[in-house]
């Protein structure tokens, strides 16, 4: 398969998931954000950083780049969409994902590894994860404050649109373990179908034994089309572009 | 018309009408920060008075900033050059080869005197400016690295002072996307009126894309890129040339506000056009804006430049040509390109949204000359502005302080009874406490290649994802260089390639930042030249070339200079990534081995500052022979695979090392962490505070396990260096005992000889002390 990642003005992320797709065997291209077309990619990716300076608001300018139309034809053929991070929010600002990301409680960016649990295991993010599976993975945002209330919340939870939450190492949900304030510890969420999927952590750093983990891969794995190996292939060193 | 009456006075040589007269005009030390006498200097050089604008620009360029001035003669005794020195002093940036066709662009820089006026904004652009330093030399930045000097932390604006700094780096090098992988945090008295704020940038290129910074080729276009300028930080550069006043914090205009989307869009623009092979050369506009970057451009090529300042893209109306010259706008670049190029630089440009204006081109007339509206506006020689400058030997004296503060009566400070109570009270204390409040709210990771994170002796950053990586470390310490500055000056030399060792790498190479106050002071000069001199030998007996630098002088605030602080950068290589070695413990059971000279020295201590509030003392005795030993025995025993972790004996003395080692182990999956049972034999005369926080240099305490001992015995000993088991790994305490040497029977009952342990403490209690500590002090709650 192929995955396109987009490459917004002040995205800084875009290398390192074209990477991680790749060492984990996974064919990965740029879109740029001027381009109307996801060039027949099977999954797209929004890439962490601060797309447009997240001047104005994180996500606000990148919504109305010209790709951004291409992606919402793409999401609603059915087609793989994955935001991490800025992301994330560029997906909950362009209405392709509900809720919105506040200022982290601290009001301080944190970059940290921390725990998530995994609440769906049929989105297209976590489709060869477990149900409660516990993993680490990296933080790194000032706005991540996952926010949504009164009866839209009670629909996303209702409707098993909560993907992830945060959590203590053991899986136990409670708030000492939420880094940033998020409502009910919402680490990520997806759309009703499940093909669009947002995400604070960025499982692309947790991919790589050197890099502190690999908890991430199960994740980008799951990227892959569902009918394609369930083996997950070995990490495959490649040479950074 | 004054344009007219300019020209006829290029023309002649002098105006008309007026003699070759030097008198200076009023205010010349206010407003230029000029002397007479180098205003005699500029009239003889040009054969004529300046106008307004050219004095102006002698002003900034015979900046101490701009030009070394004072500095220069004292420089030259580092050693720069070397095998893998593919370029040295005098660009934006030193390279250093690394093999395989990779090089690393590194550089220091301070930004001390913005980050004092405006915490977040002076801090912020110091990042910027070090980043573009880096790119321009056609390197894509891989990692920053900042050391932070401050005021003590109980004072509300030191703190408000802090948490300005690191949310400006923060909010720069994050939103660029270079991860912050390290540094150092220092509190000291003298830093709440001059707080110091040193960056380090490092970048990666392929050698065969290095780029200079040089107007080569008459005719060739001038091209300004990135933002437009406007009238912030104008004289930026001379006032970060003079000491502070009260009342200074009225100089806020003259800090430049930072862009860093911008900087994103340069950066990605710039490497690009390199990539591309477009450009003739490029030079970011730092401190002095446009006329430092293009006089040092046509000055490295030897050729001239003719600037139409009414092209330079303008944020504000009615700019005057001085404004322009002088502007510190942050996020700009000037490139010189070959006309034919012009258009495809453009649509690079173009495609990355960054403005670009052609403002002029290269010539062969070794001149300056400014056009405002066809009119000349100031016509300069460069080689005025630049070798012709200044350069001073200053007076120099001993201070009478150094032979007060080399006293220490020791026998005034008693061994503390409980000694436990005292390593709790260290590592609260900032200095020692975990710099995690800190690294935490710097992106560390981007990259996904920072190997080794923030909180080991060094940070490691895999170079494109393949089996090679480089070790980052910063180090000074400003009271050693106060008691000391040549072994001061040594040990931050020494300590950085101790550091880089600890993880596993190969010294290179170093860069400096050398912060001291004015050098109109012959005590500081003193200190200056001391520093120096003990940083050049250093660098020699170790075999490492500096490469690039920054001096920042006029450090003082109401007349009181800082410490002299020299901050060293050091690059280390490996060449594998399966040598990389960490600070924390591994495995129950591992022996704990000391590398090194072993004693009770106090002179100098983190110790004696926190506990007895002295800052004084001879230092202990600096043996640069050993220090290259201990080095290279570590080296090679990790080299052999026989090492599970290394830590650097620094501040805070061997306890703290071993309370670092075993902290580091704590994380979610293993709450309780790996702590060590420790037994240090030492003859009975000796102070047990001594050994326990006492500072000796050349040490390195290494973890293995037992069957790689005899082994890595034979190693030791092949270097001469001394070396002793002091303890296992385990359990879930750190003990420490210092019984008496069994040469020399103990004085029995005297403090912690009687065999029981003189610091015994469980590490999850530590634990909370040390990690939160910063917090605690910084009023942040929510540190986790």
């Amino acid at each position: 398969m192929r995955a396109g990642v987009v490459v917004f003005p002040g995205s800084n992320c875009d290398q390192d998931c074209l990477w991680a797709l790749e060492a984990s065997g996974i064919e990965a291209v740029p879109l740029w954000h001027k381009d109307d077309s996801v060039q027949g990619c099977e999954a797209v990716i929004l890439p962490g950083g601060f797309s447009y300076g997240d001047y104005l608001r994180c996500g606000a300018i990148a919504r109305l780049s010209p790709i951004m139309a291409a992606i919402g034809r793409h999401a609603k053929a059915g087609g793989v969409v994955l935001g991490i991070c800025n992301g994330f929010q560029i997906l909950t600002e362009a209405g392709l994902l509900p809720g919105t990301l506040l200022r982290n409680t601290g009001l301080r960016f944190i970059c940290r590894p921390v725990f998530v649990r995994i609440e769906q295991a049929a989105s297209a993010l976590t489709r060869r994860c477990q149900p409660g599976q516990v993993l680490s993975l990296p933080i790194a945002h000032a706005e991540g404050r996952y926010w949504l209330d009164g009866p839209a919340l009670r629909q996303l939870e209702e409707q098993g649109q909560v993907v992830l939450r945060y959590c203590a190492a053991d899986g136990r949900v409670d708030e000492s373990a939420n880094p940033n304030g998020s409502v009910n510890q919402i680490a990520g969420v997806s759309n009703r179908d499940g093909n669009v999927v947002g995400l604070m952590p960025h499982p692309e750093r947790a991919i790589d034994p050197w890099l502190g983990g690999t908890d991430g891969r199960c994740l980008i794995n799951s990227l892959r089309h569902p009918d394609a190996s369930a083996a997950t292939p070995a990490l495959r060193s490649v040479a950074s572009t | 018309m004054a344009f007219e009456r300019f020209k006829q006075w290029l023309g002649a040589g002098r105006p008309p009408g007026q003699s070759n007269d030097a008198t200076a005009p009023p205010g010349l030390r206010e407003r230029y920060n000029l002397t007479e006498e180098e205003y005699r200097r500029i009239v003889t050089l040009l054969n004529r008075r300046p106008n307004e604008i050219e004095l102006n620009i002698f002003s900034v360029m015979w900046s101490e900033h701009c030009s070394y001035k004072s500095s220069k003669v004292h420089l030259k005794k580092f050693p720069t050059v070397g095998d893998r020195v593919l370029q040295g002093p005098g660009e934006n940036a030193g390279v250093v080869d690394i093999g395989d066709g990779w090089a690393i662009a590194f550089k220091i820089e301070s930004h001390n005197h913005p980050s004092f006026i405006e915490p977040y904004q002076g801090a912020a652009t110091g990042v910027g400016g070090i980043l573009r330093d880096i790119f321009t030399m056609g390197a894509r930045p891989i990692a920053l690295m900042d050391s932070l000097r401050m005021g003590p932390l109980e004072d509300p604006a030191n703190r408000r002072l802090l948490d300005g700094v690191v949310r400006g780096i923060a909010g720069y090098g994050n939103c660029v996307g270079v991860p912050t992988v390290g540094g150092e945090l220092v509190i000291q008295e003298m830093h709440s009126r001059n707080p110091l704020v040193n960056v380090l940038c490092a970048g990666v290129l392929r050698t065969d894309r290095l780029m200079r910074a040089a107007a080569a080729g008459p005719g060739n276009a001038v091209l300004y890129m990135g933002s437009k300028t406007g009238r912030d930080g104008i004289h930026g550069a001379t006032m970060a040339s003079a000491q502070f006043e009260s009342g200074d914090e009225d100089k806020r205009p003259n800090v430049q506000v930072g862009d860093p989307f911008m900087e994103k869009k340069l950066l990605e623009a710039c490497l690009e056009l390199i990539e591309q092979g477009l450009l003739v050369g490029l030079q970011d506009m730092g401190a002095a804006g446009l006329t430092s970057s293009s006089v040092e451009m046509a000055s490295r090529a030897g050729t001239g430049l003719r600037l139409e300042l009414d092209r330079v893209p303008l944020r504000e109306a009615h700019m005057t040509p001085h404004e322009i010259c002088l502007s510190e706008s942050q996020e700009r670049m000037l490139a010189v390109v070959a006309p034919d190029r012009l258009p495809a630089v453009e649509a690079i440009c173009r495609k990355w949204d960054v403005e670009t204006a052609v403002i002029g081109e290269v010539t062969a007339t070794g001149r300056w000359e400014l056009f405002w509206r066809q009119a000349p506006v100031a016509s300069l020689p460069i080689c005025a502005l630049t070798d012709d400058a200044p350069v001073y030997e200053r007076p120099m004296k001993t201070p009478a302080y150094v032979q007060l503060l080399q006293s220490l009566p020791l026998e005034m400070m008693p061994v503390p009874g409980d000694l436990t109570k005292v390593l709790l009270t260290m590592v609260s204390s900032p200095s020692l406490a975990s710099k995690a409040w800190i690294y935490q709210q710097y992106d560390h990771m981007v990259g996904t290649a920072t190997v080794v994170p923030p909180g080991a002796d060094a940070a490691v950053v895999r170079i494109g994802h393949a089996d090679k990586a480089v070790a980052l470390s910063v180090d000074g310490n400003a009271r050693y260089c106060l008691l000391n500055p040549y072994l001061g000056g040594a040990i931050a030399v020494m300590e950085g390639a101790r550091n880089v060792t600890c993880v596993g790498a190969t010294p290179l190479a170093v860069t400096d930042c050398l912060n001291f106050g004015s050098p109109e002071q012959p005590e500081t000069m003193w200190q200056f030249a001391a520093c120096v001199e003990g940083m050049a030998d250093a660098c020699r007996q170790l075999g490492l070339p500096v490469v690039s630098g920054n001096v920042s002088l006029y450090n003082e605030t109401n007349g009181q200079p800082i410490y002299p602080s020299p901050v060293v950068g050091t690059l280390g290589l490996l060449d594998h990534l399966d040598r990389i070695v960490t600070p924390w413990f591994q495995s129950e059971g591992d022996l704990v081995v000391l590398l090194g000279p072993q004693g009770d020295a106090l002179g100098g201590s983190e110790y004696l500052r926190l506990i007895h509030h002295q800052e004084r003392g001879l230092l202990p005795d600096v043996d640069m022979v050993q220090e290259l030993a201990v080095q290279q025995a570590s080296r090679a025993a990790m080299a052999a695979g026989l090492i599970r972790s290394a830590h650097d004996c620094a501040e805070g003395g061997l306890a703290i090392t071993l309370a670092e080692a075993a902290l580091g182990t704590i994380t979610p999956l293993r709450p309780g962490g790996l702590g060590a049972v420790i037994s240090i034999p030492a003859p009975a005369h000796l102070r047990v505070d001594g050994v326990l926080f006492g500072e000796l240099q050349s040490r390195i305490m290494l973890t293995l396990q037992e069957d790689k001992i005899e082994t890595a015995s034979k190693i030791f000993t092949s270097y001469s260096v001394p070396w002793a088991v002091i303890g296992r790994v385990g359990g879930d305490r750190l003990t420490i005992t210092v019984p008496s040497a069994p040469s020399s029977p103990g004085l029995a009952g005297s403090s912690g000889r009687d065999g029981r342990p003189v610091i015994d403490i469980d590490l999850t209690a530590l634990h909370n002390t040390w990690h939160f500590g910063l917090p605690q002090l910084m009023g942040d709650t929510s540190c986790r």
